[in-house]
């Protein structure tokens, strides 16, 4: 029996996430809720059976003994609103909004770690995206700074995105350190305006202490990025891990060599368009996130 | 005929210099150089890593010394002149901006791309809640057409900028591509208009005097011309022909050559000399700060940095994109050790 979701937010992250829980095996959605009565999101969700409304979560708390999981698609403002309530109805939030009320969680890296939390966020799509590389060569050698460079299409890039460019870099660079597990963090993040648009790309330098091993480093990141497609089919890697030596004053210190890490992540073209990789990774992680917390819940009966 | 300016000088030595030498400033080389400028009636000094405040990095290259030590040695060095910082939204964040302020800093440039101008309005907005006057510089101004560029500039306008900049990062404008745009801009906008030239077809003190001749209220320079890629508008040179053409400037044009000579001039004796690389950032339309990364990633990896300028032009990245600059000289590797593997098959077929 799969496990009964509802969608709040009836936008394009809203839309695209409805289109990717329909062919989980393990979530269902069952009720997608929305402000505008018409919006195309709702009408798409009723067209497939799902009960959809714009009449805002009183409704949904009014059914909240037959969801269990919500994915949050609105915004930081109405997911603090709404999640005190979730959590009163026992309604597990996976929140795809820059809130950060609940752990920051990384399908692949630590969301074992928090499987009980009945809030949890997906950081930014850029730390989905480069997040597990830090953590990929932190689990074999020390990394005292981390850097990533997120280009997104313009596109792609909403009005929410746009006013609040700073909680981008700042979420990101926070979760460098607090879920990659490296010393020191920075997050950058450019827009292009290339026409046909560009697939968004990340570039993860991660700083290398003295005697690191060049192997182990390479091949762990092969195997995060493995690890990640599983949830993410669209996120590769452009070149092999390149390694760089010099004299970088980086702020965790001065290191002897990085590691450059070049990918791109294509959308699955579910709602959005396949350029919007930065969009899809959010949506394809949180599903990811959902069935990971409905397995873990499979395997530890209460 | 008053003896008032024509034009508003801002010299950016001490900013867009800084990618020409690897942001490697120091603090005693920030004091005399901010000494000799504000001696020499330049009123406006600009101060901060190459790409703005936050822009110590892997990506940009990291600060020799910490941005926020320069910009206080400026703002402790200067009488007349006003101090001025850069900073990208994406790259530097509000705090930065509130840490110059703090320091004692009087002007806000914010920098987007030229199609970009709305991921600034938090940060023009700070700018003016701290009191301080702000700038709006559109980068790259020239991958847009002059409508297109009025619509964003509008945008900085209405964020609260005392002032919107057409950038011609890469040096790619001609003189009526400059004038064209900025004759657009000062007759359209209530607020002031200023040019940011760079000298890679060697155009830069003429696209200024063209720019002053259609409206522009505020223009750049940096001495020596020490800056991006072919370097910016020598300050000095402007300076000179502005007076030759007798348009006053404020500056003092003897004052500022002997400041060009003795103290800028030592910090990259080479500066001035438009050679075939900055030559092709102009011709390909290349963020000029791509210029150091690609001769070192050219170096690196054993390929031409003609390709990679002409590969980075092709694909059409904005300022920011230093990481494809490795993508590029990779990829352009790995072509290379392909066609010989091909030709060594070949051979032993």
């Amino acid at each position: 029996m799969t496990t009964p979701c509802a969608i709040v937010g009836s936008g394009n992250i809203g839309t695209d996430l409805l289109e990717k829980l329909r062919r989980s095996e393990l979530l269902t959605p069952v009720a997608m809720v929305g402000i505008d009565p018409d919006s195309e999101g709702l009408a798409r969700a009723r067209a497939y059976g799902v009960e959809a409304t714009h009449d805002g979560i009183d409704w949904l708390l009014e059914r909240a003994a037959d969801v269990e999981l919500v994915f949050e698609a609105t915004s930081a403002r109405v997911h603090r609103a709404n999640a005190p309530r979730y959590e009163a109805a026992g309604l597990t939030a996976i929140d795809l909004t820059p809130a950060r009320l609940g752990p920051s969680v990384v399908p692949s890296v630590n969301l074992r770690d928090h499987l009980d939390a009945p809030n949890v966020n997906l950081i930014t799509c850029g730390g989905q995206a480069t997040v597990p590389i830090v953590h990929a060569v932190a689990r074999v050698c020390e990394v005292p700074y981390a850097e990533i460079v997120s280009t997104v299409a313009s596109l792609s890039a909403g009005p929410g995105t746009r006013q609040n460019i700073d909680e981008f870099t700042q979420t990101t660079s926070s979760a460098l350190v607090d879920v990659g597990g490296a010393t020191h963090g920075k997050a950058i993040i450019v827009l292009n305006p290339a026409d046909p648009p560009i697939l968004m790309r990340n570039t993860v330098f991660c700083a290398l202490p003295d005697g690191y091993d060049e192997a182990a480093v390479g091949q762990s990141i092969l195997d995060v990025v493995t690890e990640v497609s599983r949830h993410v089919p669209g996120y590769r890697l452009v070149s092999d891990p390149t390694f760089e030596t010099d004299v970088y004053g980086t702020p965790g210190g001065v290191v002897p060599a990085r590691v450059v890490t070049l990918l791109e992540v294509e959308g699955a073209g579910d709602y959005l368009p396949t350029y919007a990789g930065n969009l899809d990774i959010m949506t394809a992680s949180a599903v990811g996130v959902g069935e990971e917390l409905v397995r873990a819940r499979q395997e530890v009966p209460a | 005929m008053s003896n008032a300016p024509a034009f508003r000088l801002t010299d950016s030595t001490l900013r867009d210099g800084s990618h020409a030498i690897a942001h490697r400033f120091t603090v005693e080389q920030v004091t005399a150089i901010v000494s000799r400028l504000d001696a020499a009636g330049v009123p406006v000094i600009e101060v901060a890593h190459g790409d703005g405040l936050g822009g110590s990095s892997f990506n940009y290259g990291f600060s020799g010394t910490d941005e926020m030590d320069l910009v206080r040695a400026a703002v402790d060095a200067r009488t007349e002149a006003r101090i001025a910082i850069l900073m990208l939204p994406g790259i530097g964040t509000r705090e930065d901006l509130r840490r110059a302020a703090d320091l004692g800093i009087d002007i806000a440039r914010i920098a987007t791309h030229c199609t970009e101008a709305d991921i600034a309005e938090q940060h023009v907005g700070l700018a003016k809640e701290l009191g301080l006057e702000a700038v709006g510089f559109l980068m790259l101004s020239h991958m847009i057409s002059p409508e297109a560029l009025l619509e964003q500039a509008r945008k900085m306008a209405s964020y609260g900028a005392d002032c919107v900049y057409v950038v011609d990062s890469a040096g790619a404008m001609t003189i009526d591509d400059a004038r064209r745009r900025v004759s657009l801009l000062a007759d359209e906008l209530d607020v002031d208009v200023g040019i940011h030239a760079h000298n890679n077809l060697s155009l830069a003190v003429a696209n200024s005097m063209a720019a002053l001749e259609v409206g522009a209220a505020q223009i750049d320079g940096c001495t020596t011309g020490l800056g991006a890629g072919a370097g910016n508008c020598p300050t000095e040179i402007l300076v000179a022909a502005m007076q030759r053409s007798g348009i006053p400037t404020g500056v003092d044009p003897l004052a500022i050559m002997d400041a060009a000579e003795e103290v800028v001039r030592p910090v990259r004796p080479d500066q001035g000399i438009i050679d075939r690389d900055g030559l092709l950032l102009g011709y390909a339309g290349v963020y000029g700060s791509f210029l150091l990364h690609a001769r070192r990633a050219a170096e690196r990896y054993g390929v031409d940095v003609k390709d990679i300028l002409l590969e980075l032009g092709e694909r059409r990245v904005v300022g920011g994109q230093e990481d494809m600059i490795i993508d590029v000289a990779v990829q352009l590797e790995r072509r290379a050790a392909d066609a010989r593997a091909g030709q060594d098959l070949g051979a032993s077929a």
